[in-house]
């Protein structure tokens, strides 16, 4: 389709936090199980190493996390936001396995980001007290290290339900070009998140 | 802009901050959520292959080594050296410890970071039986046990370690100890945390008085009874 229109669904700014946050949250999966799955560490040894690999990629994250929040585009970030914060009636309707129409984000989109903001900020804080715990008893409590596991696993579920819609599911693939160069089909916007004000503006607009 | 819809509810902080104050608190309460988990999952993780059931956290250990390289066991130039204030020096072979009067013990493994496992299926040695062969001297009040992975130590008062369940194990859950697990040989005192239920085992010093281990070199406790040591 030549003449496809796109619109911009996703700011470089957007994008960036995406994919850092991707690509720390691979790195640091594939380090953990490293440590954690006994037939792993018994493979890969170095213990020490990888938790090196592990706690530097971590710094990493969220310094660079920091770093796009400072100097990129927070306007837009505020914006998005905003967005994700508040749950209308249609997305009231979704989450009720009802027919509804989405705006730029839909019930379970908005979910996803909740959930995933929550658990970067709890791995965040487990993993600072599993780091200084080694180091000051009196950052040592019990169950430090059954929170920074448990978030794995529920990270992991959310993970393979987001590369399944994002990669595989027919209807939705089509989203991931949105996270990668930013725009997608006018057409496909139109069918999934028709509420969404760009469209709308785009639709007031004399062609 | 549109201009803002009066039905509509900030969900997304609220799911934020519900997640956040439950995991925050789950410091308080974890553990208990994981044990149920853990023997809700157990079906689940029996009916696994072998090693994806690690995966699952009903298996629930977690191998935490200090060393680059984990120690690998080789049955021809293994020993196990037992001096210090003994009458008679021993350096065993894996054969010789496997003629030794064996104990078997069923047992909870506690990790100090707040992990368990239950139903741990031991065999091996009490030390009363081990001690008996080297003799240990009248001075004698502390065993120093030495890990093949550098430069983990660990100390048990005598009497500690002559429990009714504290043993030198060789074996768990019916099979020879896994390389993973501290083959040949693990210090196993259920009734104290894991870092005192030392590897690897290669060597064991009878000494005048215990001293700092590894662990205890940062910060933990030397008595480190489950429940009752280690409150930061």
């Amino acid at each position: 389709m030549a003449d496809r229109q796109y619109v911009l669904r996703f700011s470089r700014t957007e994008r960036a936090l995406h994919w850092i946050h991707a690509a720390a949250f691979f790195l640091l999966l594939a380090s953990g199980l490293a440590l954690y799955l006994p037939t792993l560490v018994a493979v890969v040894g170095r213990r020490p190493l990888v938790r090196a690999v592990h706690v530097d990629v971590a710094i990493a994250w969220v310094a660079a996390l920091i770093a796009v929040m400072l100097f990129g585009d927070r306007h837009s970030l505020r914006r998005t936001l905003a967005e994700l914060d508040l749950f209308d009636e249609e997305d009231r309707k979704m989450l009720r396995g009802r027919r509804f129409r989405a705006a730029r984000f839909n019930a379970g989109q908005k979910i996803n980001a909740a959930l995933t903001a929550a658990f970067a900020l709890l791995f965040a804080f487990s993993g600072s007290l599993l780091w200084l715990g080694e180091r000051d008893t009196r950052f040592r409590f019990a169950n430090t290290v059954l929170l920074h596991d448990g978030l794995a696993y529920f990270s992991l579920v959310l993970l393979v339900g987001h590369l399944y819609l994002a990669v595989l599911h027919p209807a939705t693939r089509h989203s991931l070009r949105g996270m990668t160069i930013g725009t997608v089909g006018e057409d496909w916007a139109r069918e999934h998140h028709s509420r969404w004000p760009a469209l709308e503006r785009e639709a007031a607009e004399p062609s | 802009m549109p201009p803002p819809d009066p039905t509509a509810r900030t969900y997304g902080r609220r799911t934020f901050l519900a997640v956040v104050a439950g995991g925050a608190s789950s410091l308080v309460w974890g553990g208990s959520a994981w044990r149920a988990a853990q023997h809700a999952l157990h079906p689940l993780a029996r009916a696994l292959p072998g090693n994806l059931r690690a995966i699952v956290p009903s298996e629930g250990w977690r191998i935490y080594t200090v060393a680059d390289t984990m120690p690998s066991f080789d049955p021809a130039r293994w020993t196990l050296t037992i001096d210090g204030l003994v009458e008679r020096r021993q350096s065993l072979r894996y054969e010789d410890l496997l003629t030794l009067p064996a104990a078997e013990q069923v047992s909870t493994f506690h990790c100090v970071t707040g992990w368990t496992v239950t139903q741990v299926h031991w065999r091996g040695i009490r030390f009363r039986d081990l001690l008996a062969v080297a003799r240990p001297t009248s001075q004698a009040r502390a065993l120093q046990f030495v890990s093949a992975e550098r430069p983990y130590t660990d100390s048990l008062e005598l009497k500690q370690a002559l429990r009714h369940d504290a043993l030198l194990a060789y074996e768990m859950d019916g099979k020879p100890l896994a390389r993973e697990h501290g083959s040949p040989a693990r210090v196993v005192i259920p009734e104290m945390y894991g870092y005192k239920n030392v590897k690897w085992v290669e060597r064991i010093e009878l000494v005048a008085h215990p001293s700092d281990g590894f662990w205890e070199k940062l910060g933990y406790d030397r008595d480190a009874w489950v429940g009752r040591s280690n409150r930061g």
